[in-house]
């Protein structure tokens, strides 16, 4: 982990997203799927704390070599907002590579990656560095509509099928990353499951995995305090080592990416499923009789 | 030949290379700084409280954003007495960083064997007492709200430590001063002003589907004015024991803002979750306002605020 201020090549919209891009070679050198960064806020703002974001891209190779590419969703925050709106030549305060990666299987196995929203950005690094290794992807991509459906083309790019699905059916089919599963699960022959989505999402896919014996890897978006291990508050309960009770492990440090067959999920999310659902008003359940 | 100009601060005993100190909780387990900041280059490093059993902590969320501040609880969670002392406490106190240990005892029981396990240890330079827990024993909601229960618990940490002692008075007390006299007559070597104070955090966009809700503590720039008036008002009565501030200090300009009230050390909690190296930053920060004003140590900054203000005997009629 490396602490740099780096500046930004470019920022571009995507969607619903902005996709800011860094000089940030000893931070790129390292980084790998399913790590973060942390990036401090500007002075004198009333929010505080760094704002934590995917890495979606590292080169280390070529004429982009020494540069990161991170996602940011600007509906995710006030600073999240602010560092939407910082454009190039800027310089950010940033401390990364952040977080356990996703490791890569060593045998030959066809690999189904799931992600919603803005977790296409860390599964997109995955895929790229899969196939890198030789290994068939398979993906879903899901998200409340259109515009937040995250690179799509790239997607394409790198899997052998794509399946799209948005809440209220504006791109692909209309329905939740969940609903595909069995037969996408079926359809691959995939015998590993990599997923990032919002935990009620990551939930039901560790049901799915458990029930169908997949081992899966899942990114977990918490809330983060410093990100690196210092505040102990982005803590996920997972099962305890000697299998009594549970314990309280960082997502920070001892994830974002967990077995979720260890997340208890039940007492991670404590509400019942129903009243969960951060989906936002309107788009699970469109309202046919608005227009 | 200019005169030697130092950091270093002698705090009851504690002789620290500078004033600036992380606190309790801000300083993880001894594996997450590294790379960060260079440990040996601040003045000490405060554990988190440790408890004699070990706590899994508080349900998530644990953390909530307020305006310049956060709103968190951790439920003190930690490994316990027994792990901390052959483990972490080694772990932190690497390279010869200068440990302080917080103790959370919530009974007298728990305090003694606390104090008893720990004090002992090389690697302890002095010990907190966390009080703002409940007391089990007396089923109250905060032990260290009681005068007369800082002065017993206090005083039997301090009769056995062979390490001096900082009674950490927990924020939102009602009378700070009185609570500091109870830990200084009981034999506390000084004191830590102050805790987090209680606070609510509440995201409206997810409170009502049972997310982002945070009962627990607040930290951060919101507390400084809160720790300032703390400082000033003890050390106006309690002039010549060694204060620590704890509680919105994140810049040179803060530390020496607490100095000027009455602090001998500051303490950085939630500027470390920012900004790692920090303490770096602000004791160059100090050493920069030395400089400029032709100072030779913090000795020379304590308590030198001039002030108009009626003395705290005087104050009621203004204190609404």
């Amino acid at each position: 982990m490396k602490r740099a201020r780096a500046e930004i090549l470019s920022s571009r919209q995507v969607g619903a997203y902005r996709s800011i891009t860094l000089v940030a070679p000893e931070i790129a050198e390292r980084a790998r799927p399913g790590q973060f960064l942390a990036v401090a806020m500007p002075e004198g703002r009333e929010f505080i704390l760094r704002r934590h974001v995917w890495i979606h891209q590292a080169s280390r190779r070529g004429g982009w070599a020494g540069t990161l590419e991170f996602v940011v969703d600007p509906a995710s925050g006030a600073g999240t907002g602010w560092l939407a709106r910082a454009r190039a030549h800027e310089f950010l305060d940033v401390i990364g590579p952040l977080g356990s990666p996703f490791s890569y299987p060593k045998r030959p196995v066809n690999c189904l990656l799931v992600a919603e929203g803005r977790g296409a950005a860390p599964l997109t690094f995955l895929a790229q560095e899969l196939v890198a290794r030789h290994k068939r992807v398979d993906m879903i991509l899901g998200a409340d509509s259109l515009e937040t459906v995250f690179k799509p083309i790239d997607a394409k790019r790198l899997a052998q099928t794509v399946v799209v699905m948005t809440r209220d059916g504006s791109m692909g089919d209309r329905g939740g990353v969940v609903d595909p599963l069995p037969d996408a699960l079926e359809r691959t022959g995939a015998e590993v499951l990599y997923a990032a989505a919002r935990p009620a999402t990551l939930e039901a896919i560790a049901r799915f995995c458990a029930a169908h014996r997949v081992p899966a890897q899942v990114a977990i978006e918490e809330r983060l305090g410093c990100g690196f291990g210092l505040c102990n508050t982005c803590v996920v309960p997972v099962a305890h080592r000697d299998g009594t009770g549970l314990e309280h492990v960082r997502a920070c440090v001892d994830g974002p990416v967990f077995n979720p067959a260890l997340v208890r999920w039940d007492r991670w999310l404590g509400a019942p499923a129903a009243a969960r659902d951060e989906t936002p008003v309107g788009s699970a359940t469109p309202s046919r009789g608005a227009r | 030949m200019s005169p030697a100009r130092t950091l270093a601060v002698d705090v009851g005993g504690v002789v620290l290379p500078t004033p600036v100190i992380v606190a309790a909780g801000c300083a993880g387990t001894g594996r997450e700084l590294g790379g960060l900041v260079d440990l040996r280059k601040v003045g000490a490093v405060v554990s988190r409280t440790i408890t004699v059993d070990e706590r899994t902590g508080a349900s998530p969320p644990r953390i909530a954003e307020s305006s310049s501040g956060i709103v968190w609880d951790t439920g003190l969670q930690n490994p316990g007495l027994a792990a901390f002392a052959a483990t972490e406490l080694t772990r932190l106190a690497r390279g010869g960083v200068r440990v302080i240990v917080s103790i959370g005892g919530a009974s007298l029981e728990g305090y003694v064997r606390l104090s008893s396990a720990l004090q002992g240890r090389p690697e302890v330079a002095a010990i907190e007492i966390y009080l703002a827990g409940p007391d089990v024993e007396l089923r109250r909601a905060v032990l260290g709200a009681h005068p007369d229960r800082v002065n017993e618990i206090v005083g039997a940490v301090a009769r056995m430590s062979l390490v001096p002692v900082f009674a950490k008075i927990p924020g939102g007390s009602d009378d700070v001063v009185e609570l500091a006299r109870a830990a200084v007559r009981a034999g506390a070597t000084g004191v830590t002003l102050l805790g987090s104070p209680p606070a609510l955090g509440v995201d409206a966009a997810r409170a009502r589907a049972g997310r982002g809700v945070v009962h627990g503590w607040l930290s951060g720039p919101a507390l400084k004015p809160i720790t300032l008036r703390a400082l000033y008002d003890v050390a106006s009565e309690l002039p010549g024991i060694p204060l620590i501030a704890s509680g919105g200090v994140r810049t040179g300009e803060d530390a020496v803002a607490c100095m000027l009230a009455g602090a001998w050390a500051v303490q950085v909690g939630t500027a470390m979750l920012v900004d790692p190296s920090s303490p770096v930053t602000i004791a160059r920060g100090i050493l920069r306002y030395l400089e400029r004003h032709g100072l030779r140590s913090t000795d020379e900054l304590r308590g030198r605020i001039v002030s108009p203000l009626p003395r705290r005997d005087d104050a009621g009629s203004i204190a609404g």
